[in-house]
């Protein structure tokens, strides 16, 4: 990975503050932490002014990337977003999640390849809501967002992605999701083939990017692979390929960059324990999947319960024990005022089981 | 009567060679420090395997003997109807005959593949200064066992803006193929194609050799990218394409092929009225049949593959049709 340098090939401008934030519907559901989290490191860490307005919807991407939902709808969707971005005076948006950013930035190139469909969709966003948009200056993922200040963050840093009894760095997969550059490789910082947004991350917060045969694969989810029930068992074989050809490199953790995909390679990695009894982390138990908020945040010192890591599927004590994160392994299922959450049962892929610290707090 | 010669590569050379027994003062102006352009990165050359030295010293003896003048770290800058300027000055001339060339195609371009990236994932050009030097083995110093060869790399590809085929890949790749088997006999050699074009005479013949007599399996597909494992060996995926299945193989060394792309500095000769690039980039003939070492300047002339992929025989055939053309505007024939 040392000569890993054609990155520098690929550079996006990324705004340095003033954002529009845009949310991603399948990490409100499975990773709401994320979000709160990167909010909480833009604003208080790194002081920046983010800006978002509840009234934003989804951006439809799953529906029109499943057929359902038809590119004109989608255009005035987005238009809709780019409207409230306008009205409360911002001018660059950042987007939480792959598919909307692709999605962005599939559209912002229609328009400019046909501008009669910018036309239309000024038209029918003015007929059905009555708004109007100006085009944002500039679109970045969260991601890139969080590399922009990745030195900033490594200035503050409470801890480094380092085992803290070896001192030796930590081993790091890192999945981009299809949607970041393989769509538009010059819309994503160091391009499709060795994308470079969470590597910078990794490595400048003291980890080390592990390069795998299949790391440029889909996780699996791939829409309709998953969506269409019957297409699951592709979905689930993807995932599978991509555990089999990192097991050996024994990495400590997975970070990824799109919500599917970290929903993916946490979920099925229970899915495949189920199914063949097959774990792929060091220790038989299943390899943590972060998202690169709660990457950051666990860098900053955040505790990880606040951070929703409590939401993952493999359990994710074994890495904050070799970072050596100081946190309350009995507060894992307590919510806010310390009321019960609620814990999964116990599976194969997880460290330890969920009723001991149930049966403590009960 | 001088005539400016641009480039000192085969076409070059043997144009000023040509001019000079047909009467004239011609004069190379070679950007390298010395003569030969790519052909002294060549190996051995298709399909009698020749050593490439063999082609090359003739050519330099040559032009030692008939004492022509070279000027060598020169770069010209522009050409006009009366002669180039150079970063050495200005050299005024009746004609000029543009043998420029053409680049190599870079392929880091092809992320895919890993080039610049992953120790044992090669070019042809690599391999050819290999086997110049006397040693063909991995980064590591060991023996390939497991060597697969991918054609068309930066050829026939829109995405990397290169539509034309360059047309000597494929011979050089079935030419490398079979060395490699001679370097290390024990080997399994893949070679992945899209097509196979040996438009030439005995290539079809060689590319049959390679096949029943060297045990090369050629495999219809282009591989779609290459990965490390962990012994340093590199993964490729492709899809056999005759059979309708992927394939995912780990090799211990991948050869791209890269094609010819157009010469760089084809764009500034464009400067000057008369020249034009065609869609490929490369340098447009006046006619592709009757004038095709003309440009439409009436005193401005091509030879080799500064117009497009061409081999080395065909390029030292073009300096003589150019040469010809030269004397016949000059007045000679």
């Amino acid at each position: 990975m040392s000569k890993r340098y054609s990155w520098n090939e690929f550079q996006k401008e990324i705004a340095d503050d003033h954002y529009f934030y845009a949310r991603s519907c399948i990490r409100q559901n499975f990773f709401p932490g994320s979000e709160q989290a990167f909010l909480n490191i833009m604003r208080n860490d790194l002081g920046k002014d983010v800006f978002e307005d509840a009234r934003h919807t989804s951006c439809t991407g799953i529906g029109y990337h499943s057929d359902i939902v038809p590119l004109e709808t989608i255009m005035t969707v987005v238009a809709r977003q780019f409207a409230l971005m306008t009205e409360a005076g911002y001018e660059n948006l950042t987007s939480s999640c792959i598919t909307s950013f692709g999605i962005y930035t599939e559209i912002l190139e229609t328009w400019k390849e046909f501008p009669e469909t910018l036309e239309q969709t000024r038209k029918s966003l003015y007929e059905a809501t009555g708004r109007t948009f100006e085009i944002p200056k500039n679109v970045a993922h969260t991601s890139d967002v969080i590399f922009h200040n990745r030195e900033q963050i490594a200035e503050k840093a409470k801890l480094k992605l380092v085992n803290a009894m070896t001192g030796e760095p930590l081993r790091v997969v890192e999945h981009i999701g299809c949607h970041y550059a393989k769509i538009f490789p010059s819309k994503g910082v160091g391009g499709s083939e060795f994308p470079y947004v969470l590597a910078g991350m990794i490595e400048s917060w003291g980890g080390e990017v592990v390069d795998y045969p299949e790391r440029r694969h889909c996780c699996g989810f791939g829409f309709r692979n998953y969506l269409v029930q019957a297409n699951r068992g592709y979905s689930v074989a993807n995932s599978r390929k991509k555990f089999e050809s990192m097991a050996p490199y024994k990495p400590d953790f997975i970070v990824c960059n799109c919500p599917g995909c970290t929903m993916f390679l946490d979920k099925w990695q229970y899915t495949l324990a189920e199914m063949e009894g097959s774990t792929y982390g060091q220790d038989n138990r299943g390899i943590p999947v972060l998202s690169y908020e709660e990457m950051a945040g666990l860098v900053l010192g955040y505790d990880p319960w606040e951070l929703g890591m409590q939401m993952h599927q493999v359990d994710v004590e074994p890495l904050l024990d070799k970072m050596g994160v100081d946190y309350e392994p009995s507060s894992k299922y307590l919510g806010k005022k310390g009321k019960f959450i609620g814990a999964p049962k116990s599976a194969i892929v997880n460290s330890s089981p969920a009723e001991k610290y149930y049966r403590i707090k009960r | 009567m001088k005539v400016t010669v641009i480039g000192g590569g085969v076409a070059g050379i043997q144009t000023a060679i040509a001019l000079k027994e047909l009467g004239l003062t011609p004069i190379i102006i070679e950007k390298n420090d010395h003569l030969g352009g790519k052909l002294c990165g060549w190996h051995k050359l298709f399909p009698t395997m020749t050593p490439a030295e063999q082609v090359l010293t003739p050519l330099l003896e040559r032009v030692k003997a008939l004492g022509i003048e070279v000027m060598l770290s020169t770069e010209v800058t522009s050409i006009d109807s009366d002669g180039v300027q150079t970063s050495q000055g200005r050299i005024e001339s009746a004609a000029t005959v543009i043998c420029s060339g053409f680049d190599l195609f870079d392929a880091t371009l092809k992320e895919e593949y890993g080039y610049g990236i992953y120790d044992n994932v090669i070019t042809s050009a690599d391999l050819e200064r290999m086997m110049n030097n006397g040693k063909v083995a991995l980064a590591d110093g060991t023996q390939p066992h497991r060597i697969a060869f991918l054609h068309c790399v930066g050829s026939r590809d829109e995405k990397v803006q290169q539509r034309h085929c360059s047309k000597v890949c494929c011979v050089t790749g079935v030419k490398q193929a079979i060395e490699m088997r001679r370097w290390f006999p024990k080997s399994e050699i893949y070679n992945f194609y899209m097509d196979i074009r040996m438009f030439g005479a005995g290539y079809e013949e060689m590319y049959r050799s390679a096949q029943q007599e060297h045990g090369i399996q050629f495999i219809r597909g282009r591989i779609s990218e290459a990965a490390p494992v962990l012994n340093g060996k590199v993964q490729i995926k492709a899809e056999d394409t005759l059979i309708g299945r992927p394939l995912k193989m780990t090799v211990d060394l991948l050869v791209l092929l890269i094609g010819m792309t157009a010469g760089q500095s084809n764009k500034c000769w464009t400067r000057c009225a008369g020249i034009t690039q065609s869609d490929s980039m490369f340098l447009k003939p006046k006619n592709m049949f009757a004038g095709n070492v003309c440009s439409d300047a009436p005193n401005i002339f091509y030879a080799g593959t500064v117009t497009a992929p061409k081999t080395i025989g065909e390029s030292l055939n073009e300096a003589n049709a150019a040469a010809m053309r030269v004397a016949q505007y000059l007045g000679r024939l």
